[in-house]
């Protein structure tokens, strides 16, 4: 009982660790742009979906109908503006890591300061579907449930479209090998951008649906940002399926720390984990190694 | 060509009067702060302070200025954003007394910062009116840098006046002595909790749970389930404004209702009545205001009308009080003379929006410590010696569903 108490808000944690994670996995795996602002864009969206909620009275399931398509174009055209002039001058990945860190740093300013100037630095917060659901007997918040449901929902439908499909295949192709990948005619530029503009996507569904049920503020996005980082490296970057299964991990592990040793050593756990598994699989859970 | 050079001959002059009329006469009362308006302190500052700081400055030059023997100066402002680092923040206030020369300084955001460029104020002998500061080092603080001055005086007083609610509570027979306490691993938390922990056992309660979490936790809900489970009387939390909003609402799902259940900073602010609405009664926090006061009426319809939003009920008002202690001190002592300044603000005695305002050991005499929301206003309960002291409602009414 206490047992799957435990496991099952767990479960809801990690989905969301997931969840947040998604979009970078694919920004970093297959476009090759460490995406720095990336928190900036999921907060972005929360106060979208704040504001549409509130001012406009569209709930947040209905929200990310509009956020994400938006977060999708944005994206596309930030790729397309911004990013493709450093992908054309980079002579080599390292290179173009160096300076998409660089630039997106940059970004993140902008978008932070664009936040602060229309929302100011306050905490925001609202209330939607924060109404206790019982699951196997224990007791749940619906929004959190939503976004469990969202994040296994949006994980296995794109696990599927990159491993069934003709488009996830050339996605996969250009993560592991972007000169090989034009030998059998994938427009690498193209399907960079792609896969850039979905991360974006992403992570705006990300930020709608944490906005349910998190506090937040026009500067918590590097926050946002590393705890994707930590799931994305640990689970491999650039595999989805990686990022699902190292979010579980990581907010299962958080929880029963929580439940039953002491909250206090909640971070002590997550770190372990993340420092055991880079040792035992240098290049993530589902990761290929370099050679 | 020769009219060229005059022209830059003249320009030149009157560069020089220009640069040399402020030692000759004082055109205005040049105030600088370094606040964070972007990190992680942001979201602090942006609803205590800076609000504040800005209404306080836009009032004074609205009636004239500073008024500075028989004539008003008005105020100018120079302002940097501390990015919520310590040593950014020492750097900036650096930075306004020795280039930008400022007259005064105002203090920036939180406990940390605020100690960190403490021995800057100290050295140049500026007035450190730390507003959103809760130390337990403050009186020894005081004596150290007697230009600071800590308006949120020290966490084991805080604790204490809790203890004060929960005594007389039980000496009424209305609760019993099991008390569950969670605390952010961070300075307030620790603080608070290391300055609770033997005042609670002291007074004879019972610690059925006591655990800290780290800052950032983003689910409390193993945490509100093993407090569930403990059964405890009383929920007391020292918490971050996100985990205070994020315990209250797992508290709400979960059905875990104390008879009296406390929450850290943020349950003074007014995102926490939006929040939970009719569920935010009975709950009760750190803060509080004597909100009968026609003064704080009055200054709340004014933070309204140039914020756009309420103020919070515990550090705004003591804000805008030291900042008309700061005022009043300025115009007795009648010029810009720090030292004097500071001295004043020391003795004297200043009618301020929350009441009679004298330092003792450079903390203020009457704060409030414990606070309660009852119908959506947050008043002050607790030190119950304080003026204007609301009687606790009990017991804490349950969850409704919102």
């Amino acid at each position: 009982m206490i047992l799957i108490d435990a496991l099952l808000s767990g479960v809801t944690l990690g989905g969301m660790y997931a969840l947040i994670a998604m979009g970078l996995t694919l920004q970093y795996g297959v476009a090759r742009i460490m995406n720095l602002s990336y928190g900036e864009f999921l907060i972005a969206a929360a106060f979208l979906a704040f504001w549409f909620f509130t001012g406009l009275g569209v709930n947040p399931p209905a929200g990310l109908l509009l956020v994400v398509p938006l977060a999708f174009l944005v994206n596309w055209a930030i790729y397309r503006a911004l990013l493709t002039w450093l992908v054309a001058r980079a002579k080599t990945r390292a290179a173009l890591e160096v300076d998409s860190i660089l630039a997106t740093f940059g970004l993140l300013f902008v978008i932070q300061g664009i936040a602060l100037v229309a929302f100011g630095g306050a905490y925001y917060s609202y209330s939607y579907l924060a109404v206790p659901v019982s699951v196997l007997g224990s007791t749940i918040a619906a929004n959190r449930l939503v976004a469990l449901a969202a994040a296994a929902v949006i994980g296995g439908g794109l696990y599927l479209v990159m491993t069934r499909t003709r488009l996830g295949t050339a996605l996969r192709a250009v993560a592991v090998d972007p000169v090989a990948a034009q030998l059998v005619a994938i427009d690498i530029r193209a399907a960079a951008a792609f896969a850039f503009a979905l991360g974006g996507g992403l992570v705006a569904a990300g930020g709608v649906l944490v906005s349910m049920f998190l506090t937040f503020s026009a500067t918590m996005g590097v926050l946002f940002t590393m705890k994707a980082l930590i799931v994305v490296i640990m689970g491999g970057v650039g595999n989805l399926m990686g990022c699902l299964v190292a979010g579980l991990l990581l907010g299962l592990a958080e929880t029963l720390v929580s439940r039953f040793v002491d909250p206090g050593l909640t971070l002590a756990a997550t770190f372990t984990l993340f420092l055991g598994i880079l040792l035992w699989r240098p290049a993530g859970l589902f990761g290929k190694a370099a050679r | 060509m020769k009219h060229g050079l005059t022209g830059l001959l003249a320009g030149l002059l009157a560069g020089a009067a220009l640069t040399a009329l402020p030692a000759l006469a004082q055109e205005s009362v040049k105030i600088g702060w370094a606040i964070s308006k972007t990190g992680p302190n942001a979201g602090g500052a942006t609803i205590s302070l800076i609000p504040n700081y800005e209404m306080w400055v836009k009032e004074i030059n609205a009636a004239g200025g500073l008024k500075l023997g028989d004539k008003r100066l008005p105020i100018t402002v120079v302002e940097y954003d501390d990015r919520s680092s310590s040593e950014e923040a020492v750097r900036a206030v650096e930075r306004l007394i020795n280039q930008d020369k400022v007259d005064f300084l105002l203090a920036p955001w939180g406990t940390g910062v605020n100690l960190a460029v403490g021995p800057v104020f100290a050295k140049a002998g500026y007035p450190q009116l730390a507003t959103t500061a809760v130390n337990e080092r403050a009186v020894e603080l005081g004596k150290r840098w007697p230009n600071s001055f800590w308006f949120l005086g020290q966490g084991s007083a805080g604790a204490g006046a809790l203890v004060e609610v929960l005594t007389n509570l039980r000496k009424d027979g209305k609760i019993g002595n099991t008390v569950a306490m969670v605390s952010v691993a961070d300075g307030f938390g620790i603080d608070l909790s290391s300055a609770g922990r033997p005042l609670i056992e002291k007074a004879g309660f019972k610690l059925v749970y006591d655990k800290s979490y780290p800052v950032g936790t983003q689910d409390m809900a193993p945490i509100v389930t093993e407090v569930q489970r403990a059964n405890p009387d009383v929920f007391v939390a020292f918490s971050y404004p996100p985990d205070t909003l994020g315990l209250t609402e797992q508290s709400r799902l979960l059905g875990f209702n104390p008879k009296v259940f406390y929450t850290g900073v943020g349950t003074a602010f007014p995102l926490y009545k939006q929040r939970f609405g009719a569920n935010a009664q009975g709950v009760m926090g750190i803060g509080g205001w004597d909100a009968s006061r026609p003064e704080l009426q009055d200054y709340f319809k004014r933070h309204v009308a140039f914020a756009n939003r309420e103020p919070d009920r515990w550090a705004s008002p003591i804000t805008y009080a030291a900042l008309q202690m700061l005022q009043q001190a300025i115009e007795r002592v009648g010029r810009v003379d720090r030292a004097a300044v500071v001295k004043e603000l020391q003795t004297g005695s200043f009618e301020t929006i929350v009441g009679t305002m004298k330092m003792k050991d450079n903390i203020p005499t009457n704060l409030w410590w414990v606070g309660q929301w009852q119908d959506g206003e947050f008043y002050g309960i607790a030190p119950t010696t304080n003026q204007g002291a609301r009687a606790p409602l009990f017991p804490k009414p349950a969850w409704v569903a919102q």
